[in-house]
């Protein structure tokens, strides 16, 4: 196989950062690509410094360089000035460990985090020297994979991708390398019955072995064209992440990234139940790795990287079962390691005192500042959206958290939500406006801001049938927020771009039709369009025109109730009556408490896998799930089932 | 007080970087060093206050691409550690490309290595150029009254007399791709860096500009007592290091 380095060394002094073309970071693999095994190349299609602490990537990418049949290399979108070079050299897309062209790999396999990025996917496989078009490739092609949550409305790229994995990849990954190897050694093997072979894996979805038929605005049918070919693809679900202490080399780059420190996943899933949230809703079931596991991976990874901050990273950290006793314990662990302070912090914070507290035990230099997420301006909008926390629970917190000396606090919210009023929107500034009034009892210098996000109504969440606000009413929201918060004392309103919100819209909500438009935007230069530089809406809005569809039918219209929904044929394992009834639910402003401290609402998740959930302790925490009316009293246990052979000790 | 009063150490270390490694930046080198000392467990003092930071404090930065056999930090240590085997722990906790070849320990109260480098002197390749033709412009650059040349500083563009910045140039031979210069630049006063002196060439040269290839800093020198000397002397050399041990 051969390298692009000596083509691509004189080149590099002339681009900025050349850093992200080097590979050699900490943990990479030093195992080169080889003809006699099964060669992955993963690729985040964005730049390097967004893409490299992809933890998703960096597990899959372990995992397949620890098989003996198969190798792991990275790639990441280049930046525009170095890709000018190359397609002016006539520079193929390369991996960043042996700079190995992108077309001699078996695989290139597509983490799909974020629906912006999906011009740059098109982009890299052009680059890669492979034809945009999966109808297009031939046998000498590699396969064009995806997996993430994006996934779950694989649709806008099916023209794109020769195969999607839907959930939990740690499987799969070795499945599929499996299948490809026994491929290479057969004589006679087509690229069409290597699809097909793959369509038997379960959760592996090949789009271009289903027949879709459209009906005016939405799909008619969606059919698979061969009898082993199944009706609908269901996600996979790793039962117990203590298999999967991946990654147990995480990447430390040579130059800054984003998130530039050790993560260690705590759990996967969430049960909240927050009806907005399509994470919480395609992970579930909750699995939480050991506590032991835990504290094993943050002081392995410190050691091995030098790192002195660690990020527990979970939906929501402060969830993880007994959080308190796993911090202490942590801390415990550095000071006995002698060495130099390192700092622990979590994704994001409960909004309560407990979480507060959490914070307090993590941060006790550096308290700068602290970030909660009420979502919405209203209990009755946050009964809506489930995301049950009262106002005093907020202004809890941020007292706890000003007294203790952090002097500014953000505040996360979302506009455009199912049934939102003006006087929901307005909420969100008389909240911001109550958290810097009490930050001012103990700091003059006490600040808020609160950020301000447009809503898209995701996949397989309860709000996949209401259709997203319009430029125009986001804009006005946001106008009414700023004309609400000029001259509050110690308020600043930040907000996310409309226009941006429309077409993530558009990727994530549209079916096949939308990859026609893709491709367009791409050909006409729209590639880094999650950066705001390079954003360009006008290439969408003309894009959508030129192939004759309704931007308003794709991502405005409310879906009805008996539509054949885009990712009809996809399954996160939530039963659509589920959903719909708690659509139905989130309409009738009734909240629905967290599910990991209750009875099962059977939302198919647990039992269509034979799972459960998986929590470290029967130790909940503190106050349980905040809001939802549940009564767990401080360090109580309850009655949960501790699955599998971890972990041995209940707290009580 | 002190540091020496207090116990602490201040070490000089000295370190080569070649290959993929020299499209590292001068910032993140900084952070690759002080990740690497949290690896070895090394006791570094850090600065009080609000946000402390480890003590680390580099020599004038090595522009991105160019590779160097002669870069330099200082680090404070909270207490003493073993210098012996210093050089090759770092080299094995850095990243591959970094060498780290010597570390001694130098007197409490020196300039800092920003302050105290006067001149470097550089391998510099010019690509595509013929030896005769470079030979011709660098006679015309050393015989010079002076060279003005303008630059942009502070977002202004001003005219400088580089001259004094040259102290020495010649062309060292042909190489596969161009030729290769070896000159010696002062950071002080008025300084002049090796692009600067690439494009200086190729103004002289009249109507072509000059594209430059590999670079590498060979040498760094301070001046002390009057005499010219490496802040620290590469591994192997008879001549000691000019600054006074601490212990």
């Amino acid at each position: 196989m051969t390298s692009v380095w000596p083509r691509l060394e004189p080149l590099l002094p002339k681009v900025q950062k050349p850093a992200r073309y080097i590979g050699c970071e900490d943990g990479a693999a030093a195992k080169p690509p080889d003809p006699a095994l099964v060669n992955w190349c993963f690729i985040y299609p964005d730049a390097y410094e967004i893409g490299l602490p992809n933890q998703g990537l960096q597990i899959l990418y372990e995992i397949v360089n620890e098989r003996p049949d198969g190798t792991a290399d990275r790639s990441y979108a280049p930046w525009g000035d170095l890709e000018a070079l190359m397609r002016a050299e006539g520079i193929p897309l390369f991996s960043v460990e042996h700079h190995t062209p992108g077309h001699e790999f078996d695989l290139l396999a597509f983490n799909l985090s974020a629906e912006l990025t999906y011009t740059n996917l098109v982009n890299c496989i052009d680059l890669a020297g492979v034809p945009v078009r999966a109808a297009d490739r031939t046998e000498g092609h590699p396969l064009i994979v995806a997996g993430g949550h994006c996934t779950y409305n694989p649709e806008p790229l099916a023209d794109f991708l020769d195969a999607v994995v839907l959930g939990d990849g740690e499987e799969v990954v070795g499945e599929i390398t499996e299948l490809v190897a026994a491929h290479k050694g057969r004589p006679g093997a087509t690229r069409a019955s290597l699809l097909l072979a793959l369509a038997g894996i379960e959760s592996v979805y090949v789009p271009s072995l289903y027949d879709v038929t459209y009906d005016g605005p939405s799909v008619a049918s969606i059919t698979p064209r061969h009898p082993g070919v199944p009706a609908i693809v269901t996600k996979r679900t790793v039962a117990d992440l203590a298999d999967w202490p991946y990654p147990r080399n995480q990447l430390a780059p040579l130059t800054e990234v984003v998130h530039d420190r050790l993560n260690v996943e705590v759990f996967r899933g969430c049960t909240r139940g927050c009806r907005f949230c399509q994470a919480g809703m395609i992970t579930r079931p909750v699995r939480e790795r050991p506590a032991d596991q835990v504290r094993t991976m943050v002081t392995s990874g410190l050691a091995r990287t030098g790192y002195d901050e660690v990020t527990l990273t979970s939906l929501s950290t402060a969830d993880y079962s007994d959080v308190s006793s796993l911090v202490e314990g942590i801390m415990d662990d550095s000071e006995a390691g002698g060495g130099p302070t390192v700092s622990v912090s979590l994704p994001s914070l409960r909004v309560d005192a407990f979480g507060v507290a959490i914070a307090a035990q993590l941060q006790r230099a550096k308290r700068s500042g602290l970030t909660f997420a009420p979502e919405a301006g209203t209990w009755r909008m946050r009964q809506v959206i489930n995301k049950l926390v009262r106002e005093e629970d907020l202004y809890e917190a941020v007292d706890a958290a000003y007294s203790q000396g952090w002097q500014r606090v953000k505040l996360y919210f979302l506009i455009g939500l199912p049934s939102e009023t003006d006087e929901d929107t307005l909420g969100i500034a008389r909240l911001a406006a109550n958290v810097a009034e009490i930050g001012k009892r103990h700091n003059k210098r006490a600040s808020c801001t609160a950020s301000v996000g447009g809503f898209v109504p995701k996949p397989f969440t309860p709000f996949q049938w209401f259709g997203q606000n319009t430029t125009a009413e986001l804009q006005r929201k946001v106008n009414l927020l700023k004309d609400a918060t000029r001259g509050m004392k110690g308020v600043t309103l930040k907000w996310h771009d409309p226009r941006a919100t429309l077409v993530e819209g558009i990727a994530s909500r549209g079916d096949r039709r939308i990859g026609a438009v893709i491709e367009q935007v791409w050909r006409n230069g729209g590639t880094f369009q999650e950066w705001s530089e390079h954003f360009d809406l006008e290439l969408w809005n003309q894009s959508m025109a030129d192939h004759g569809l309704s931007i308003d039918d794709v991502v405005h219209r409310h879906r009805r109730p008996d539509e054949v929904l885009p990712w009809e044929h996809l399954s996160a394992g939530l039963h659509k009556d589920f959903l719909w009834q708690d659509w139905q639910d989130a309409l009738a402003e009734v909240g629905l408490p967290d599910c990991r401290w209750t009875p099962c609402y059977d939302c198919g998740a647990c039992t269509g896998y034979g799972v459960e959930h998986v929590v470290a302790s029967a130790v909940p925490p503190a106050g349980g799930s905040q809001g939802t009316g549940q009564d767990l009293g401080t360090g109580g246990a309850v009655p949960v089932r501790l699955l599998g052979r971890r972990p041995e000790a209940v707290a009580g | 007080m002190t540091a020496a009063a207090q116990g602490r150490q201040i070490v000089r270390i000295r370190y080569a970087k070649a290959g993929r490694i020299r499209f590292v930046g001068h910032r993140d080198v900084a952070r690759l060093f002080e990740r690497a000392m949290r690896k070895l467990r090394l006791p570094v003092a850090f600065t009080e206050g609000f946000s402390p930071r480890p003590k680390l404090s580099f020599g004038l930065a090595l522009p991105v691409a160019c590779e160097s056999d002669a870069e330099y930090l200082d680090v404070e240590l909270a207490t003493p550690a073993d210098l012996e085997s210093l050089p090759a722990d770092l080299t094995a906790a850095l990243p591959d490309g970094f060498t780290v070849e010597a570390a001694i320990a130098i007197a409490p109260g020196q300039p800092s290595l920003q302050q105290a480098i006067t001149s470097c002197d550089w391998s510099i390749e010019i690509l595509g150029a013929a030896d005769a033709g470079i030979r011709a412009a660098i006679d015309q650059v050393l015989t010079a009254p002076e060279l003005p040349m303008e630059r942009i500083r502070k977002g202004k563009p001003t005219v400088t007399d580089v001259r004094p910045a040259i102290l020495h140039v010649e062309c060292a031979g042909p190489t596969s791709d161009g030729v290769e210069l070896v000159a010696s630049l002062a950071t002080e006063t008025v300084s002049l860096r090796p692009a600067e002196l690439v494009q200086l060439l190729g103004s002289v040269l009249g109507e072509r500009t000059l594209s430059e290839g590999r670079i590498r800093r060979l040498k760094q020198w301070m001046i002390v007592d009057g005499a010219r000397c490496e802040p620290v002397s590469p591994p192997g050399s008879s001549t000691r290091p000019a600054l006074v041990r601490a212990s």
